[in-house]
This record gives C-alpha cells, sequence and structure tokens, in this order.
C-alpha cells in the first residue's frame, strides 16, 4: 500500500516536471518556405543585394559574413510608426554593443527624399556607428522586393500617412542568410523577447 | 441617511482616484506619442523630449504655434541641439490642443500652466504663417 501512494507521488512529480516551461534557450526555428531536395532540406534565404549607407560604403552580404543582424524599413520623415522603431532598434544597438557578431541594417523606402547625407546627420542623431549600425539606401525596386523576403511590407501608398505603407517589424538573420525570428518593433515587450532570441542565436554558433 | 454619506464618500475617492487629463493622454499618443514616445522621452539626438523640457517651463506660448505651425531649423532643448523638421498637427481643435498641453505641462512641465481654448486662441493669432523656426525669429 505505501509503496502504492509513493508511486503514485512519483508519476505527479514527473508530470509537474514535465509540464514546466523550457528554460533557456530553445533553437529557434528557420522561418519562411522551404523546399525538399532529395533528402535536404533546402530553406528561403536573403538573396544577393547591394545597398549604400550612411557613409557613401557599399553594402552588400559580404558585409554581414559571419555575423548575424537585425533589418528594418523605415523613413526619416514618417509621421507615424519609424521613430518608435528606431527608438527599440536603439535599444537592441545598446544592449549588443559590446557583441561584434551582431550588426543592424535600416533600409529607407523614401529613396527620393532620404540622401546618403541625409542619412548621415540621421545616424548623427542617432549617434551610432555605421561600423555596427548601416542605414542604407539603393534602388526603389531593390528595397521594396527585398523586404518581401524579410516577411516586410515597405511600398507607395498616397492613402497613408507619410505616403508609404511599411511593417515595423525587427527581423533576425543567421550566418546562412535565413530569418530565424521577428518582432512588433512598436512594442517593447515584443522587444525583449526579440532580445533574448538574439541572444539564443549567438549562443547556438 | 449614513449610507447616503458613505455613498457621496465613494464617490469622491472614486472621482480623487481616476487619471487626471486622461482625454489629453489619449490625444497626446495618437497626435504627439509616435514621435515624442508615450513617455515624453523622445529620440535620441532626433526628436527632443518634452519630459523634463526646459522649453515647457520657459516657452509655454511658443507651444501652441509649434503644434498648429510645425517647426524647421535648430532648437536646444535642455542644453542639447535638435535639428529635425517637426510637420504640423493637423485636425484637432482648440480645446482638444488645450487637452494636450494641459496634460503635457501637468505630466512633464509646469503644472502651474493652464491652457483653454481661448488661451490658444490669442496665441494663434501671434504666431504668424509657415513652421516655427528660432534661428530666424533670433530666439535661439
Amino acid at each position: 500500500m505505501k509503496n502504492w501512494i509513493f508511486f503514485h507521488l512519483f508519476l505527479v512529480g514527473i508530470l509537474i516536471i514535465s509540464c514546466q516551461p523550457p528554460q533557456g534557450c530553445q533553437v529557434l526555428p528557420v522561418l519562411g518556405n522551404r523546399d525538399i531536395q532529395g533528402t535536404d532540406t533546402v530553406y528561403a534565404t536573403i538573396p544577393d543585394f547591394t545597398f549604400m549607407d550612411q557613409d557613401s560604403q557599399s553594402v552588400t552580404n559580404a558585409t554581414f559574413a559571419d555575423k548575424i543582424y537585425v533589418v528594418d524599413f523605415f523613413f526619416i520623415s514618417c509621421p507615424t510608426i519609424c521613430p518608435k522603431v528606431k527608438k527599440q532598434m536603439l535599444r537592441v544597438y545598446q544592449r549588443f554593443s559590446q557583441e561584434p557578431r551582431l550588426l543592424l541594417l535600416s533600409h529607407t523606402i523614401d529613396v527620393r527624399h532620404d540622401t546618403i547625407p541625409r542619412l548621415k546627420a540621421y545616424a548623427d542623431g542617432l549617434g551610432i556607428s555605421t561600423n555596427r549600425w548601416h542605414l542604407v539606401t539603393g534602388s526603389e525596386d531593390d528595397i521594396y522586393q527585398i523586404a518581401g523576403n524579410y516577411f516586410s511590407i515597405a511600398k507607395k501608398d498616397p492613402s497613408v500617412p507619410g505616403g508609404f505603407d511599411h511593417s515595423g517589424r525587427l527581423i533576425l538573420v543567421d550566418e546562412d542568410r535565413r530569418v530565424r525570428s521577428f518582432c512588433d518593433g512598436t512594442d517593447p515587450q515584443s522587444v525583449d523577447q526579440f532580445m533574448t532570441d538574439i541572444q539564443c542565436l549567438l549562443d547556438e554558433r | 441617511m449614513s449610507v447616503n454619506r458613505s455613498l457621496f464618500v465613494l464617490l469622491l475617492l472614486g472621482v480623487a482616484c481616476q487619471q487626471p487629463y486622461t482625454q489629453g493622454k489619449i490625444l497626446y499618443e495618437s497626435a504627439c506619442g509616435s514621435c515624442h514616445m508615450s513617455d515624453g522621452t523622445g529620440l535620441a539626438g532626433l526628436i527632443p523630449p518634452l519630459a523634463g523640457s526646459d522649453l515647457l517651463r520657459n516657452s509655454p506660448d511658443l507651444l501652441p504655434c509649434i503644434i498648429t505651425r510645425g517647426m524647421e531649423g535648430k532648437i536646444q532643448v535642455n542644453g542639447q541641439w535638435f535639428d529635425q523638421v517637426m510637420a504640423p498637427v493637423t485636425g484637432i481643435n482648440e480645446v482638444e490642443m488645450a487637452n494636450i498641453l494641459n496634460y503635457i505641462q501637468t505630466e512633464w512641465g509646469d503644472p502651474s500652466q493652464f491652457y483653454s481654448p481661448d488661451r490658444i486662441r490669442q496665441i494663434h493669432l501671434s504666431c504668424g504663417t509657415g513652421p516655427v523656426n528660432l534661428a530666424i525669429q533670433g530666439k535661439e
């Protein structure tokens, strides 16, 4: 009888432990479409790109070789969500200020007005270093197209304030050009979890 | 009789516990919060803070003009220079602007400043045309 009670208490203990939320880092999923080729799974990756940053330097996939990076889309005169998203990007920048394996990449979607000198002045106002946070411009079509690869929206829309429609997501890309996490860049709590994901991805390597 | 008195005290307590300037806070969030942030801290060296800003205390009559006309040129806030264009805030009337400014001053500036729609109207008469530019006006 006594053994029977202990056995059931033991089972209940196992159940309680197994129902606890997982502690520490889980391996982040690879997001996006995937193909099965033979026995291999082929994940969606960020295509080749070439943009120019606030220091008039070319920024390509090679800039992010062996790095992970965080992406967003914005424009300087944006009257809606951009400043809030930039404030959160700045949090990420400051939180990982001592982490050379993480870079940030912000694309302007108003290439006509956000020239390189204006991007430079904007970067100076944020107080950021170009070698860690690239604010880039380039071909309008290229930027709008690559936004889709980052699961984001960027397009002209005269019916919305500022004239551009875009999402406020922050997107995390790994060293193999694969999207591993994203969050709502207007929501500090969502960004808190996102920064945990960044740390997990850094620890994964 | 004592029941009525208790209800009256409860009612007073309920009114006193409400967040002041609730309407102003909601209007602030929709008209100003995107740039100046919900907590009024602004954005680095790009968008000046309202929380603790010396401009709220020193130039209370400038604020309705900045909101209505927008702003360009350099401005110094708490010793730091800012140089970004601010677009005019459209779609709010004088009552709503008074609500916003009373919220801002109470929360972050000089609570003794009170804006009535009449005061806003009077200030607007002297705003001039075009965006506020303190450098041109020699107030820098």
